[in-house]
Formats: C-alpha cells, sequence, structure tokens
C-alpha cells in the first residue's frame, strides 16, 4: 500500500478524451474552460441589462416627466421605477458578482493554478452553470409576466413581497418567479461551491501546499466556504416565503394586517424573521462578491510591480477572517428594524472588527507596490483602481457599521453610495483586471491595450463622479427607492447633485462600450499571445495560450515554491515561475 | 483492498496531509490504489477518490445549514408571543418510523462491515434491507401526514403544523435521494467512482440524514 | 529564460493616476469642508441627536485622516516606484509592520465603536420618562396616521376589523371600547417643545419607517409589532417625516410632518381635537 497520498496532478496519465461536436463541446461542455466562459458570458449580458435598468433609474430620478417611448402609458409610474430598483439589484448582486469572479474566472483558473487537470466534479460543475442560467432566465421572465417585475427590491422584505398582488403591482407572477430564480441560483451556487472546495482541497499538484496557493486562489476557495453555508439559508427563506405566497402559511406574515381595506388571513408571523434569514445570506454574499477580486488585486498587484505581495501570509489569513467574520455580522442592516438593541451593539463591534482585516489588506497592497517597479498595463490599472475605490467605499462602511450614526444614514442614498463604491464598482474593477490579465490565456489573444486604458480612465473618472457625491446627498438627507423628489420638500436642493450624477452615469455607461468592442474585437483580430506575456509566476502561464483540454497537454506541472517571486535577488531574469525547477533557475554568478 | 485504500485516504484526510513533498519534481505514479482514482475505464479519472469523501462532507455542511434554517426559524416562532402557537402532537407512528431509520443506519453498517470483509452476498443482502427500511420509513412518514390530514391538520393550520410539515417534508425529500443512491448502489455498477468509495460517501449521507432526523423529531417532540 | 528588455514606459500614465487620486481627495475633502446646501444636514433638535453628530464628526475625524493617507499613499506609490528602469526592492513584508498596523487598527475602529454606544444606548437602552406623552404612529400604504389618548390618557383597543379610512377610522379603534372614544386620530404630529415624546410605532400592512432628519433617529414600523421611541424636541418649527422603508408602489409619496410648538399652542391643539370629536 503507498504511504503517500496523492492528488490530481499525476505526471503519468492517458490523454483526456476530447468531446466532439458542437454541442458537447460548446453547450453541454464538461470542460471547467468551456463552462467558466459561459458562466462569464451570461454575466456579461446580466451587467449590460443591469446597467441598461440603472441608466433608466437614473434618467427617471432626473427627468420623471419625460416621455418614453418603450413604457406603456408614456411616463415611468412609480411602480416601475421600483420594478427597476429591484431588478438592477439582483441582476447586479447575483448574475453579475457572483457569477463572473467565481463562476467566470473561478471556474477557468481554479484548476490551471493547482495543477489540475479540471474540477474534481465536472458533471456537477455543468449542472451548476445550466441551472444558473435556469435561474437567469426566470428573473428575465419577470419582466414579461402580468403585473411585471417586482418591487420589493433585491432584499424581498416582507410582508411586501408576502401577500401576493395585494400588495402592488408586480408582486403576484413577479414577485414568484423572483423567488423561483433566487432559489435557483441557491441550489446552482451550492453546487457550485462543492466542486471548487473539493477541488482545493484534494486536487492540488505536488508541491502546491496551502501556503503556495495564489491569493486568487484563496480568494476563490474562501469564497466557495461561505457561499456553501450561505446559500442553503436563503434557499430555506425561499422556500417559507413561497409558502406563505401560495400555501396560506404564515411564517413571515403577522396577524391582523389590512391592506386595500382587505383583513389578510395569516396568524403571527415574523417579517423579522425574513429579513434574519435574509441578511444571514446577505452579508456572506456582498464578501463571496468581493473576494475574489480581493485575490485577483493582489495577483495583478504583484505581478505588474514585479515584487512578492507584501506579507503574503497575513493576506491569506486575512482573506479566512473576512469570511469568517462576515458570517457573524447580517444584524447591521437591521439595526432600525426592531430588532433588539442589544444584539444591535453586538453586530456592532463585530462589524467593525470586520474593518481591520479589511484595512490589513490595504496596508499590504500599498507594501506591495512600495519599492516596486511598476508596469501600467491595463490589468494593473484596474487593479491599482480596486485599491483605491475600496478604500473609499470601505471607509462609509464605518459610518454605517456604527448604530447610532446609521440611525441618521439608515435607507438614505449614503447606503447607496457605499455598497456601490464597494460592491459595483472595486468588485467590477476585480473583474475588469481579471478579465484584461488573462484573456490571453483564455483566448489566445491580446487584448488592445490603447482602448483599454480609455476604458479605464473613463470608468475609474466616472465613477467616483458617480458615487461619491451620492454620499453627499444621503448625508443631506436624500431617502433611496424614492421614484421621485416631489412629495417631500427638503429633496429638492439634491436635484443638482441627481443631474450630474445621471450624465456621469450615461457618460461611464457609454464608456463601456470601448471595453465591449475591444474584447469581441480582439478575440477574433487581436494579435496572438505567447504562453506567459505577462511574465507572471503561476500555473496558468506554463500551458498554451488557449490552454488544451486537459489544461497542461499532457505534462502536469510541480511547485517548487510560492507564487509571486519576483525580483528574487541573486536571480538573473526578474520573476522565478512556480513551476521552474530549482537547478533551471538562471542565477547571477 | 478497495476498502483499506478508501480507509486509508480518509486517515490521509484527517492527518492534514498536503500533497508530494515539496521538492521531489513530481510524486511519480498514481494514487496509493492500483486503480489511480479507482475507474475502471483507462484514464477516466484523475480525481482521487478520497475527492468524493470530501464532496460528501462538504455537501452534508451544506445540507445542515439548510435544516439549520428552518430550525433557527422555529425555534424564534415558537417562543416569540402572540404568535398564535398551538402545540402539535406528534402523530405516535413517528416514534415507529424513528426506530426504523435507526435500524437502518445499523443495516448499513453491517453491510459496510461484509463489504469490507468481502462478503458480497452478505454485502448485498444488507444494504437491500437498509433501502427496505428507508422505504418503509418514508411510507411511514407519509402514513403520519395522512393521519394529520384526518384530523384536519394541514401545513397552512397552524405555525405548528407548518413547520412539522416542511421538516418531514424536506427532510424526506432529501431521503429520498438517499433511497436512489442505495438503489444506484445496489443495481449499477459505477465508472469513475470506485465501489468502495460509492459506499462510503451513500453510507455518510444516509448516517447524517438519520441523525438529523433524530435531532428533528426530538425537537418536535420535546417542542410541542 | 532570458528577460526581454523591458522598455521602461513613459511617465503619463503614473502621472495622470496620481492627479486623478490627488484631484479625487481634494475636492471629496473640499466639499466635505464647505456647507453644501445638498451635502450637509439639517440642525438636530434633540440633544441626542447633537451626540450622534458629534460621534459622526468622529468617525469622519478617523476615516477622513485614513482616506487622505492611504489615497495620497497609493498617488505617491503609483508615481515614485513607476518602472523608469530600476530594479524593484525585494521582500516579503514585514511582522513588525503587520502587527502594529493591526493594533493600531483593532484599537481605533473598535475605540470608535465603543465611544459610539453613549448615543445609541440613550435611544434605544434608556426606557422613556414616566411622564412621556405617549403618541402613536400607525403606519399603512401610504400615509402616516398619529393617535393620541385624549384626556383619559388611554389608547382605545384596535381592531382590524374595524379599519375603514372611509368612515373615518383609518386605525380601527374599536367602537366598543369606551376608552377610544376620546382618542384623536390626525395626520401629522404635533408635540410639545422640551417634552419627552413617546412614540409608539406599528404598522398595518407591510414595513414603513418613520424618520424625521432634525431629530436624527429612525425607526422602522413592523407589522405585528409596536416599537417604542422616545425623543425631547428643542427647537419649535415643522419639521418633515419620511419614510424609508420601501413600502410600495406610493413610498415616495409617504409623508408627514412633526409640529413642535409651545406648551400654549400644544394644549390648544388638544383641546381644539377634543371638540371637535
Amino acid at each position: 500500500m503507498s504511504s503517500h497520498a496523492h492528488t490530481g496532478g499525476s505526471t503519468v496519465h492517458a490523454p483526456m478524451a476530447e468531446p466532439s461536436g458542437f454541442i458537447q463541446k460548446y453547450i453541454f461542455s464538461v470542460d471547467h474552460k468551456v463552462i467558466g466562459i459561459q458562466y462569464f458570458l451570461l454575466a456579461l449580458t446580466a451587467v449590460v441589462i443591469g446597467i441598461v435598468l440603472s441608466l433608466l433609474m437614473r434618467f427617471h430620478l432626473v427627468w420623471p416627466n419625460a416621455t418614453l417611448p418603450f413604457v406603456s402609458g408614456g411616463q415611468m409610474s412609480q411602480e416601475q421605477y421600483l420594478a427597476l430598483v429591484t431588478m438592477h439589484g439582483t441582476i447586479m448582486v447575483f448574475f453579475v458578482l457572483t457569477t463572473a469572479p467565481q463562476g467566470g474566472f473561478g471556474n477557468y483558473f481554479l484548476p490551471i493554478q493547482i495543477g489540475a487537470p479540471d474540477m474534481a466534479f465536472p458533471r456537477l460543475n455543468m449542472l451548476s452553470f445550466w441551472v444558473t442560467f435556469l435561474a437567469f432566465v426566470c428573473i428575465i421572465a419577470a419582466f414579461v409576466v402580468p403585473g411585471g417585475a417586482p418591487i420589493s427590491g433585491w432584499t424581498g422584505y416582507t410582508p411586501l413581497s408576502g401577500l401576493g398582488e395585494i400588495t402592488g403591482p408586480g408582486e403576484g407572477w413577479g414577485q414568484t418567479l423572483w423567488i423561483v430564480s433566487i432559489s435557483l441560483f441557491c441550489l446552482a451556487s451550492l453546487l457550485g461551491a462543492l466542486n471548487f472546495i473539493a477541488t482545493t482541497i484534494d486536487l492540488r499538484a505536488p508541491g502546491m501546499s496551502l501556503m503556495r496557493m495564489p491569493l486568487t486562489v484563496w480568494g476563490w476557495f474562501v469564497t466557495a466556504i461561505l457561499g456553501l453555508l450561505a446559500f442553503g439559508v436563503l434557499l430555506a427563506g425561499g422556500i417559507l416565503l413561497l409558502l406563505d405566497r401560495s400555501a396560506g402559511t404564515s411564517f413571515f406574515i403577522p396577524a391582523g394586517l389590512v391592506v386595500n381595506d382587505q383583513l389578510q388571513a395569516h396568524s403571527g408571523g415574523s417579517p423579522l424573521l425574513w429579513q434574519h434569514l435574509f441578511w444571514f445570506f446577505g452579508h456572506p454574499e456582498v464578501y463571496i462578491a468581493i473576494l475574489p477580486g480581493m485575490g485577483v488585486a493582489s495577483h495583478v498587484l504583484s505581478t505588474f510591480a514585479r515584487k512578492p505581495v507584501y506579507g503574503y501570509r497575513a493576506m491569506a489569513y486575512a482573506i479566512c477572517a473576512i469570511g469568517f467574520l462576515g458570517f457573524m455580522v447580517w444584524g447591521h442592516h437591521m439595526f432600525v428594524s426592531g430588532m433588539s438593541p442589544y444584539s444591535g451593539f453586538a453586530f456592532s463591534v463585530l462589524t467593525m472588527s470586520i474593518g481591520v482585516p479589511s484595512a490589513i489588506k490595504t496596508f499590504n497592497w500599498l507594501g506591495t507596490l512600495w519599492g516596486g517597479k511598476i508596469q501600467f498595463k491595463t490589468p494593473m490599472l484596474f487593479a491599482l483602481g480596486f485599491v483605491s475605490l475600496f478604500v473609499s467605499g470601505g471607509l462609509s462602511g464605518l459610518f454605517l457599521a456604527q448604530p447610532a450614526v446609521d440611525n441618521m444614514l439608515h435607507a438614505t442614498y449614503y447606503v447607496v453610495a457605499h455598497f456601490h463604491l464597494v460592491m459595483g464598482v472595486a468588485a467590477i474593477f476585480g473583474i475588469f483586471a481579471a478579465t484584461y490579465f488573462w484573456f490571453p490565456k483564455m483566448f489566445g489573444r491580446m487584448m488592445n491595450e490603447p482602448l483599454g486604458k480609455i476604458h479605464f480612465w473613463f470608468t475609474f473618472v466616472g465613477a467616483y463622479c458617480i458615487f461619491m457625491p451620492m454620499h453627499f446627498i444621503g448625508i443631506a438627507g436624500g431617502i433611496r427607492r424614492y421614484a421621485d423628489a416631489s412629495a417631500v420638500a427638503f429633496l429638492a436642493r439634491l436635484q443638482p447633485v441627481h443631474q450630474f450624477m445621471t450624465i456621469a452615469a450615461f457618460i461611464t455607461g457609454a464608456a463601456q462600450l470601448f471595453f465591449l468592442f475591444n474584447f469581441f474585437y480582439s478575440l477574433k483580430f487581436g494579435p496572438k499571445a505567447s504562453k506567459n506575456p505577462w511574465n507572471a509566476t503561476t500555473l496558468e502561464w506554463d500551458t498554451d495560450s488557449p490552454p488544451p483540454i486537459d489544461n497542461f497537454g499532457g505534462h502536469y506541472p510541480s511547485v517548487y515554491r510560492g507564487p509571486y517571486e519576483f525580483s528574487v535577488p541573486g536571480a538573473v531574469d526578474d520573476f522565478i515561475p512556480q513551476w521552474q525547477e530549482p537547478a533551471q533557475v538562471a542565477r547571477v554568478k | 483492498m478497495p476498502s483499506q485504500i478508501v480507509t486509508e485516504e480518509i486517515e490521509l484526510i484527517h492527518s492534514g496531509k498536503g500533497p508530494g513533498g515539496g521538492d521531489s519534481s513530481g510524486d511519480g505514479g498514481d494514487g496509493g490504489d492500483g486503480d489511480g482514482g479507482g475507474g475502471d475505464s483507462a484514464g477516466a479519472t484523475r480525481v482521487p477518490q478520497r475527492a468524493y469523501i470530501t464532496g460528501m462532507f462538504i455537501a452534508l455542511a451544506g445540507i445542515l445549514m439548510f435544516f439549520m434554517a428552518f430550525v433557527s426559524a422555529y425555534i424564534v416562532r415558537k417562543d416569540m408571543p402572540n404568535s398564535a402557537w398551538i402545540p402539535l402532537q406528534v402523530p405516535r407512528i413517528l416514534w415507529l418510523n424513528t426506530l426504523v431509520l435507526i435500524a437502518s443506519s445499523l443495516t448499513l453498517a453491517r453491510a459496510h462491515n461484509r463489504f469490507t470483509a468481502k462478503d458480497e452476498e452478505g454485502f448485498r443482502h444488507w444494504w437491500a434491507t437498509t433501502t427496505f427500511l428507508g422505504i418503509l420509513f418514508v411510507a411511514g412518514q407519509i402514513i403520519a401526514w395522512r393521519q394529520l390530514a384526518a384530523q384536519g391538520i394541514f401545513l397552512a393550520s397552524n405555525p405548528s403544523s407548518s413547520f412539522f410539515y416542511v421538516f418531514t417534508g424536506a427532510h424526506g425529500l432529501h431521503l429520498l435521494g438517499g433511497i436512489l443512491a442505495l438503489l444506484y448502489v445496489q443495481f449499477r455498477a459505477t465508472r469513475k467512482v470506485a465501489r468502495g468509495t460509492a459506499i462510503e460517501v451513500v453510507s455518510m449521507y444516509w448516517h447524517f440524514m438519520d441523525g438529523l432526523w433524530v435531532f428533528l423529531f426530538l425537537l418536535l417532540y420535546l417542542g410541542r | 529564460m532570458r528577460i526581454r528588455k523591458r522598455n521602461s514606459g513613459s511617465a503619463a500614465t503614473p502621472a495622470l493616476l496620481s492627479l486623478i487620486i490627488v484631484v479625487m481627495v481634494a475636492i471629496t475633502v473640499y466639499v466635505f469642508a464647505s456647507n453644501f446646501p445638498w451635502a450637509v444636514r439639517p440642525a438636530p433638535i434633540t440633544s441626542v441627536g447633537a451626540e450622534i453628530d458629534h460621534q459622526y464628526d468622529l468617525t469622519l475625524a478617523v476615516t477622513a485622516t485614513v482616506f487622505i493617507l492611504s489615497q495620497l499613499g497609493l498617488a505617491f506609490a503609483v508615481f515614485k516606484f513607476r518602472d523608469h528602469g530600476q530594479k524593484a526592492h525585494f521582500t516579503r513584508g514585514s511582522n513588525t509592520l503587520e502587527a502594529i498596523w493591526t493594533t493600531a487598527t483593532i484599537v481605533l475602529f473598535l475605540g470608535l465603536g465603543l465611544m459610539g454606544h453613549k448615543a445609541w444606548a440613550e435611544v434605544r437602552f434608556a426606557p422613556p420618562a414616566p411622564d412621556a406623552i405617549q403618541v402613536e404612529v400607525t403606519g399603512n400604504q401610504f400615509v402616516f396616521n398619529f393617535r393620541y389618548p385624549g384626556p383619559d390618557g388611554k389608547f382605545g383597543r384596535l381592531d382590524p376589523k374595524q379599519i375603514s379610512a372611509s368612515t373615518g377610522n383609518p386605525l380601527g379603534i374599536d367602537a366598543n371600547d369606551p376608552t377610544g372614544k376620546d382618542d384623536i386620530v390626525v395626520p401629522t404630529l404635533t408635540v410639545p417643545v422640551n417634552h419627552e415624546i413617546n412614540l409608539l410605532i406599528r404598522s398595518q400592512d407591510v414595513i414603513h419607517n418613520f424618520y424625521v432628519r432634525e431629530l436624527r433617529i429612525q425607526q422602522d414600523a413592523m407589522p405585528g409589532m409596536v416599537i417604542p421611541l422616545h425623543f425631547t424636541a428643542n427647537t419649535i418649527g415643522q419639521f418633515e417625516v419620511v419614510c424609508t422603508q420601501l413600502c410600495g408602489l406610493g413610498h415616495s409619496r409617504m409623508h408627514s410632518y412633526l409640529n413642535v410648538v409651545s406648551d400654549a399652542d400644544y394644549d390648544a391643539f388638544l383641546k381644539q381635537q377634543a371638540a371637535g370629536q
């Protein structure tokens, strides 16, 4: 009996069977690379839709009485605005921020970066994607069913979401489809998380210890653990909500409610219970959205500064700490909900604590740059932008984490500014950095550098123009999810700022066309990429661009050192890849 | 010996051993067992069998969180003031069902033991018995549901009955999945997954569902 | 493997990035430091509001420092360490530095959080004074109704089945309960200055929220619960009440007023309401 364990990456192997036919190759593929691209394209479709929805919202806030050609009745109604709010949030959080970084890049690069031929369970992987796709179809369908899309926000608070059509348009079929879509998404994510975790634990190549894993892998790994433990709770909540809506139960609906003069026949449920279940999931969810981006930021910053990640161990532990603490802070969304104020205090302390590992990461990013030899390629620009935006967005969290201050800022645009800066921009910058960085490897071609830079400048400046002013109108009392400001006098003076933000939003939205054009043009016409155009160190750069079906063309790498050996004193080259045997490293005589 | 290999791989997981040595250039050869991952067809898998064990642990963690969400909702709801909670008399057949399920875990352990001892006949016999007891359990649950319905107690009748149906329904569905898995192992040869591994992971799932049921049952019974 | 002789690249990109970051910081600081009407909160009308403002200002001071230092640090590093032919300085990090900045951050953040505890406790932990004026606030799609107990000092029982806005009983005060006969139900909230008010916040249908910016406190109106919230307004005037919790298509129209009046005016208000019944 052999005495040592062996993980997937064997150096002896039989050639992996190539799929044949278009369907097997590109539609129902079990290849993690194809599935990763499928997730990415799904997220790309979703983000375009999500941006269009947000531009419609911003347009309405500034020109509420404008006649819109595609809106029945000419002018956008209150409920149509709220449907936009709900669908924008839902589509962006689930189908962009949870899909692209983890399902897209994680699927593609986790196995390769640990030296594995595929995920542990390829067919399960394929199932995960198609269930996600089905979930996406369901959510889009909510637009076209009778009543339209739901109006209860991406948070779906009950009783607004639990009583059916009577609480408002879209609360019939639309809300039901929303719940079904989210539930399917939960299932798919649970299966995906299972795959990621098993793969990371069991399929690492020889020499790839945990502390030699790239920080991108740490990001995907901890994110998967968060997903595993959080999505089941949302699924449970979703099932209970469906039962309340259609089976007459009262998990979340208290007795004695009168809507539209009709007494509701429910008995003694608790709307707070929904909030607890939702946010127990919802808070880890936002860390699911950002952790992969943090991993990418570390990875790209190190590569283009030609320096190891400063404090690699601390960075890995910080990712774990953020993940762990992320499960203990959900109540900070509920300070004014009627939850016990003692709980509020506890959640507040824990939330302030989570700022600590986040700060550590920021210091270490700066440390990575310090004394570096920084090359300003597009991936690096987006990684640098990530750091700036994460600092801006993260700091406003310190205000919201304190219940006393939250009393003033809850449900204002301050909150909207905070989460957009961290999720809607920083995490997106993580996705952009990843795209520009890995495009050559995924598609065998280089993206256009000048176009990439233009995209970056517009987006970086534009994002700050949209979301920095938003803090101020929040402080001044601008309430979120308001379709218009006409009924409340003090909101009138905020209009000029809304106009500024709307114009910035349209310009920034338009600037994304540079990216779309660059992406699709380069797929076909970009200059061919070499194996390692960035002179990077991790395993994905040891194989062809794009990689063959089994990732390494029969030759599986072993790992001899950590992932960020840049500018090592005594080495001729300014990088030593993980896969290079020690004897082969050219040393200065 | 397949089961010994599986045991060894499990031990290695528990001892936290990482993959092959840091400076050896590639751990030559395939994993500890001759089938290098257990597949019958050549090169069908580079996935070590222990990945399936890991996968099952992970799946059970996710499933546990799902049920814990229901359990925490139950606990919160039960103790709410003005909640109109009418304690539910748990149908007595649930006691029998619980015994049946516990028995099925015992027969499953026996089947595993027979498999390790290379007693194919014995294994198949006890494995089938487990499946039968599982089906008996589900039938018993359905009878319990019908008993409640006969008393006019349905899903929406009262919060306590809502939770009863949700707990038993969710658990029952998961158990049905387990029964399908038991049947699959009984009747179909597995390709990617070694038989020993399949037996291992299905057993893990089954024992977990048993333990979960005992917990839910006690919760329902003591909380009535 | 030979390294390709790398072009050190122009300084334009790092210069521009640093500049953008510096300008962003400058504008942000400028706006915070100025008093643009669209960027400032109104003056508080409660003492706890002033404490909340103080905690906010403290937080702003801390975060502003971190913000300025880290953004400018980033801008500096971006420019100074651009590739102009130098070698990068190899280091894996410093455990000492990690320990220092971790400790500093813990002390700073937790200290900040603990300091804000007092303001929170005053609003939420401390009970209302025994002589606080009780006013019930009911939210429903999409109006606020305020109920005073009337001369008998008792609120009448509410019966959802008797809710009828059309016959002037939007809250469903039970006709069979004599204590409800003198209850005053009005669409705006009138309170005397410098007197503690205890709001009993509830909802008839979905979750709403009662928020007055100048009070600096808000509370969700949670169906199935009655949630107390007490305050003492110290300034006479009219202030806007808004609903901040998404409650349906009329959410942005759900709006009322808080009238803080003198004692005399408050008595007059009560008398007038009692007479009108």
